[in-house]
């Protein structure tokens, strides 16, 4: 009886479940459905788009139903007039609304988000690509434009494609100078920059219970680089943790996957047997083992951003660092994702670390990830950034080059002024 | 029916070289900010475009950011469709929300320069000038409402809220 109904009732995705509970009712892999958002917010290079496009659509205020956010990260502090007149903008809205603010020195949106706004189960859009990365905690976080962040902002929904999901099975330990940062280059090398586009990419198996939460989110961060609308993690014990270490276990709630969801694909990664990779120029899909780029110059490493710029990423850079110097055809370039990280990082003596290395350590933001500033590129000058993109011009100059690592291929490439495998190190 | 020249463009062109991230201090002045359009995958692209010519791409067209300015950069320039192999989803979505149409074909045979006839609402492509003809996929269903109503702002100023269409 009604056979259908309970088989799809018992039988969803992570992605199938958190959008049901948000359109309230059946929402199933195909299905498109009108759903209701809980966070919704803009940074400074998409923020001023959204706020006109918000009161070109006749909207006053914020949908009371929702959570807003508006970050000032991206070109903070700002670099010049233009961008100052748009930070002046968004200050302005935000008074005007009473939307939360994060000013410049605050952090990247993404961090932000997930030390103090994204809950597992929520329906998060931020008209930034890489929302994706409250995935980690198990929210439903997805990149829009600033005209469906505008809507989703006065009507406080939006309407969604429920993705098919690829399932991700990760199984054993990571190896010694491997990370979370290889997994994912990995895993996008393997699929190709559109392996998941349209998809929800769902991480399961037994190494999940074991991987934190910034690791998690370093993943999930890069889940769009490969075309997916969502990087999704279930919500167990580590994100009860850690939400729980920023007084916030309330918003906890354990969420997994139905053991018969239907999935369109599944790919099982044993991380035992991974290697330390790197995202060669300019697509983040052509990728190598770092050992094979040995001889590679770099004239500047940089550790940051919302991929890997937490604490737990500079505590790695500065155990390979510590008592040791960059080269000197290297620059060193560190930007902390938040001020909770760069705050942390000072008492270990990670930040001592680093600056005695030879580090410039910029303001907590998106730092020369987007080519606005702090770090713009030379022409013919090879970068090697723990970021999750290296496409033509990123950094500001077309004609400069891009490589992408963890944070531990990074400082270990930062001492030898070549590409390096960090294990050689360790 | 809308008739203009191909643009041709490989795959992968991603956001960062529809409109490059260090103009980002022009997002507030989009009359100067349409003048870099397409310029790190084509720096001469702007100088030649002309109204009503259509950017001919391969596959995942305009990956990356979720910056609204790349399509909207695209319009301002003339371009009147985009047609590609693939497109990355939330250029698909901005695309669509600003009224620019991006139609899914297989772009193989149409060269640079060729001058194309677009119906659609036929859902037909005719190059003339290799006298081919070609289909797109089907937009879905609240995506074509959307373009059919020349934007998502038109849409909402219409019908004031999201409709499922029928059948979705």
């Amino acid at each position: 009886m009604a056979s259908g109904l309970t088989v799809s009732k018992t039988s969803r995705t992570l992605a199938e479940k958190i959008l049901s509970d948000k359109s309230g009712g059946a929402a199933l892999a195909g299905d498109i459905v009108i759903a209701q958002v809980d966070l919704v917010f803009v940074q400074d290079t998409t923020g001023p788009l959204t706020v006109r496009q918000f009161q070109a659509a006749g909207f006053k205020h914020p949908a009371s139903s929702i959570k807003a956010a508006l970050f000032l990260d991206h070109a903070a502090p700002s670099p010049n007039r233009e961008l100052a007149d748009d930070h002046s903008f968004l200050r302005g809205f935000a008074r005007q609304t009473g939307c939360f603010l994060s000013d410049v020195g605050d952090g990247i949106c993404h961090q932000i988000v997930a030390e103090s706004l994204a809950r597992p189960g929520d329906l998060i859009l931020g008209t930034d690509s890489h929302t994706v990365t409250a995935g980690g905690l198990g929210a439903f976080a997805c990149g829009m434009g600033s005209t469906d962040g505008a809507t989703a902002l006065g009507l406080g929904k939006t309407w969604l494609r429920v993705p098919e999901s690829i399932r991700v099975i990760l199984s054993g330990r990571f190896p010694t100078g491997v990370y979370a940062k290889d997994l994912i280059l990995y895993l996008i090398g393997r699929i190709g920059a559109d392996g998941a586009t349209y998809r929800a990419l769902e991480f399961g198996g037994d190494t999940v219970s074991a991987m934190s939460i910034p690791e998690r989110l370093t993943v999930s961060n890069m889940a769009v680089e490969a075309g997916a609308k969502v990087g999704l993690f279930p919500a167990d014990a580590m994100t009860r943790d850690y939400l729980a270490a920023q007084g916030r276990v309330s918003d906890y709630r354990p969420l997994s996957p139905d053991r018969s969801a239907i999935y369109e694909d599944t790919i099982e990664i044993n991380v035992t047997e991974l290697e330390p990779m790197v995202s060669k120029p300019h697509t983040v899909d052509n990728t190598a083992p770092a050992r094979e780029l040995r001889g590679t110059e770099i004239q500047q490493v940089v550790i940051g951003t919302c991929t890997n710029g937490r604490l737990d990423d500079l505590a790695i850079a500065a155990k390979i660092m510590q008592g040791k110097q960059r080269c000197s055809r290297t620059r060193l370039v560190v930007a902390p994702a938040s001020r909770g990280v760069l705050q942390a990082a000072a008492a270990p003596g990670y930040l001592q670390t680093l600056l005695e290395a030879g580090a410039v350590i910029l303001p907590p933001g998106c730092g020369p990830c987007l080519g606005l500033h702090q770090g713009v590129l030379g022409a013919g000058e090879n970068c090697l950034s723990t970021a999750n993109r290296n496409f033509k011009g990123r950094m500001g100059n077309p004609d400069a080059f891009i490589y992408l690592g963890s944070p531990a291929t990074a400082a270990a490439t930062a001492l030898r002024g070549e590409i390096t495998d960090p294990r050689e190190l360790l | 029916m809308i008739t203009g020249c191909a643009f041709k463009f490989g795959s992968g062109i991603s956001t960062d070289q529809i409109i490059p991230g260090r103009f980002a201090y022009l997002r507030s002045n989009l009359p100067e900010l349409a003048k870099h359009a397409m310029e790190d995958a084509d720096p001469t692209f702007v100088s030649r475009v002309k109204e009503g010519d259509f950017i001919v791409a391969g596959s995942n067209f305009g990956l990356g950011s979720s910056r609204e300015h790349a399509p909207l950069v695209i319009k301002m320039a003339g371009v009147r469709a985009v047609l590609a192999k693939s497109v990355a989803r939330i250029f698909f979505r901005n695309a669509i929300n600003l009224g620019l149409p991006v139609l899914l074909c297989d772009t193989d045979s149409i060269n640079q320069g060729d001058q194309l006839e677009i119906d659609l609402q036929a859902g037909t492509i005719r190059d003339i000038t290799n006298d081919h003809r070609l289909t797109f996929a089907k937009i879905p269903g609240i995506m074509l409402q959307i373009l059919n109503e020349g934007g998502l702002l038109p849409y909402l100023n219409k019908y004031g809220d999201f409709r499922l269409p029928a059948g979705r």
